[in-house]
């Protein structure tokens, strides 16, 4: 297969950034909180209903046995884009937030004992602290979060104070959502697993920009979402290790995940069926695949090239801007840049650059801990995609600077 | 408790701005001249509750008219509240309850940020107003 390596001829492949907001030409700078869907996959889902529609795993037709094989193959582009060795170790979620409480619902409402802890950190996006939070009041447990350094790292030596004896779960992301900082998640894992620990890994940023091997890793545990990665919203994965999946009680009950039942007594279905009750999102899972589809016939270092030079570009731009002080300069970082202008409310600021067609996010992110460690109640957030450009860029600079016109 | 701008004022001036710079610089304008509440009152009971950014409320009736105050952390949106503030401040709950806030926003081509998903909870704001209003009817 030959591997696109022209990333700039990539935007055409997206209709939807072809339209007019505020009658200004759409500047798409919020891909973090979702990204953009290339035609192909939007194919895939209205083909999916044309062609193949029926319910997986069940009937003995024609159409079931098609729905079924696209279903079970989607499962094994999202075993392969995780690097996982068994396609049962994928579960099918609605995402990263449903995989997070899954995990914390079933292993930890099945191990977690009175006084036990839950090691998290101050960069985590709600969804990879409340989980924890309500699983460890169910179960007496503690919930201890890893200090982060001012430029928005992850204190190691505070990550090394806080694991210990009674640490049971260590769930850390793979990449901010906040602040674009990459996390040493195989550094984590290690120093973890010594301590007996089993990892997370929230890895709803890492997925579109960043080459996942969770068995390299040997993360006990990866959620992603397919929707930050070029697919739709409603579907995302759960890898899980076979021993833990396997050792783990079902989480919901319902269709798909049995084998046997009698009013009095359910045999379970195997993995990953256990894990899957009801009817799936099929339509979800067949596009997740088409953009994973997508993102492989991609050259990764093109991209990774792509991604890298957008993210100097609009930090060093950024930088320049008068009155704009940047949150967050880790040395690695996924492309994500948060800032802060003058004094300025960080709703203000975003609202004035939507009206210039550039599309950002203000706000705590979701990340609520976060901000409070930082001091400040948000931030204004530039997410970069494959599709940006250096034009792009050149908009939001430009948004910027008339923004702070107008606001001072 | 005072009022920064009249309704009519902010008509007529929004008449005369046709595109979204002047408006806005407008908008911004309104929100620098509105009074500052005093911290006292800036306490977690008179937070608006959806919105972005902190938006405070107080009021009291005075010769059956209810008076509001109300600021925010958020420069448009105290740009926003002035506007609110003129066409909804010092009324009796009766009147208060009569104004047809949609149609005025409409009219100023500020309709999308009534919508209940802005994060600029103007739409909060003034569901709260009407609230108490009611209350007070
Ligand atoms: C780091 C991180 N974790 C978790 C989530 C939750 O993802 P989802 O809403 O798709 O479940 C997000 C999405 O904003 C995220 O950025």
């Amino acid at each position: 297969m030959s591997h696109a390596t022209n990333i700039t001829a990539l935007r055409s492949d997206f209709p939807i950034l072809a339209e007019r907001v505020n009658g200004q030409p759409l500047t798409y700078l919020d891909s973090a909180a979702t990204t953009q869907k290339p035609a192909a996959v939007i194919a895939a889902i209205a083909d999916y209903y044309r062609h193949d529609n029926a319910n997986v795993h069940r009937a003995a037709h024609a159409l079931a046995d098609r729905a079924t094989a696209a279903f079970e193959e989607a499962r094994r582009k999202v075993q392969k884009l995780l690097g996982a060795q068994r396609a049962h170790e994928i579960i099918f979620t609605r995402g990263t937030t449903e995989s997070i409480n899954l995990v914390a619902q079933s292993h930890g409402g099945h191990r977690l004992r009175a006084g036990d802890e839950i090691l998290v950190t101050e960069l985590e996006h709600h969804s990879n602290i409340v989980p924890w939070q309500l699983v460890a009041a169910r179960k007496g447990a503690k919930v201890l979060a890893v200090r982060v350094t001012a430029n928005g790292e992850i204190d190691l030596d505070d990550l090394d104070s806080k694991i210990g004896e009674r640490t049971r779960i260590v769930a850390v992301g793979h990449a901010s959502n906040a602040l674009g900082t990459i996390n040493p998640v195989d550094e984590i894992v290690r120093r973890a697993h010594d301590a007996g620990a089993v990892v997370l890994i929230d890895g709803a940023q890492a997925t579109a920009h960043l080459d996942i091997d969770v068995a390299a890793l040997d993360v006990d545990f990866y959620a992603i979402s397919g929707h930050k990665a070029y697919g739709p919203t409603g579907i995302g994965a759960l890898y899980g290790k076979e021993s833990l999946l396997e050792s783990m009680p079902p989480w919901q009950g319902g269709g798909e995940m049995i084998e046997t039942v009698t009013i009095e007594h359910t045999t379970f279905n195997r993995l990953p069926f256990k894990f899957e009750a009801g009817t799936p999102h099929i339509a979800g899972a067949i596009g997740f695949g088409a953009a994973i589809d997508y993102l492989a016939a991609i050259d990764a270092q093109a991209l990774a090239n792509h991604e890298a030079t957008l993210l100097r570009l609009v930090t060093d731009r950024l930088a320049q801007t008068e009155g704009v002080r940047l949150i967050g300069t880790a040395r690695d970082k996924v492309s994500i840049v948060s800032f802060l202008l003058d004094g300025q409310h960080p709703h203000d600021v975003a609202t004035l650059l939507d009206q210039q067609g550039v599309a950002v996010r203000s706000g705590h992110h979701c990340a609520m801990p976060l901000m409070q460690r930082l001091g400040i109640p948000g931030t204004v957030r530039a997410s970069l995609g494959l599709y940006n450009s250096p034009a792009d860029v050149d908009r939001l600079v430009r948004a910027v600077e008339k923004t702070r016109a107008l606001l001072t | 408790m005072s009022q920064v701008a009249s309704l009519a004022e902010i008509r007529e001036t929004f008449e005369l701005l046709s595109d979204w710079e002047d408006r806005y610089r407008y908008i911004i304008e309104l929100g620098k001249s509105l009074p500052n509440l005093p911290e006292e009152h800036k306490v977690n009971a008179n937070i608006v509750h959806g919105c972005q950014s902190q938006v405070w409320i107080v009021h009291r009736l005075e010769n059956g008219k209810l008076e509001f105050a109300l600021d925010s952390d958020a420069l448009i949106v105290r740009g926003l509240i002035a506007i609110v503030l003129a066409a909804l401040g010092h009324r009796t709950p009766a009147e208060v309850l009569a104004v047809d806030m949609d149609s005025l926003f409409d009219e100023l081509a500020l309709k999308r940020h009534l919508s209940p998903t802005r994060g600029n909870g103007l739409a909060a704001m003034v569901r709260r107003i009407r609230d108490i209003a009611r209350r007070l009817a």
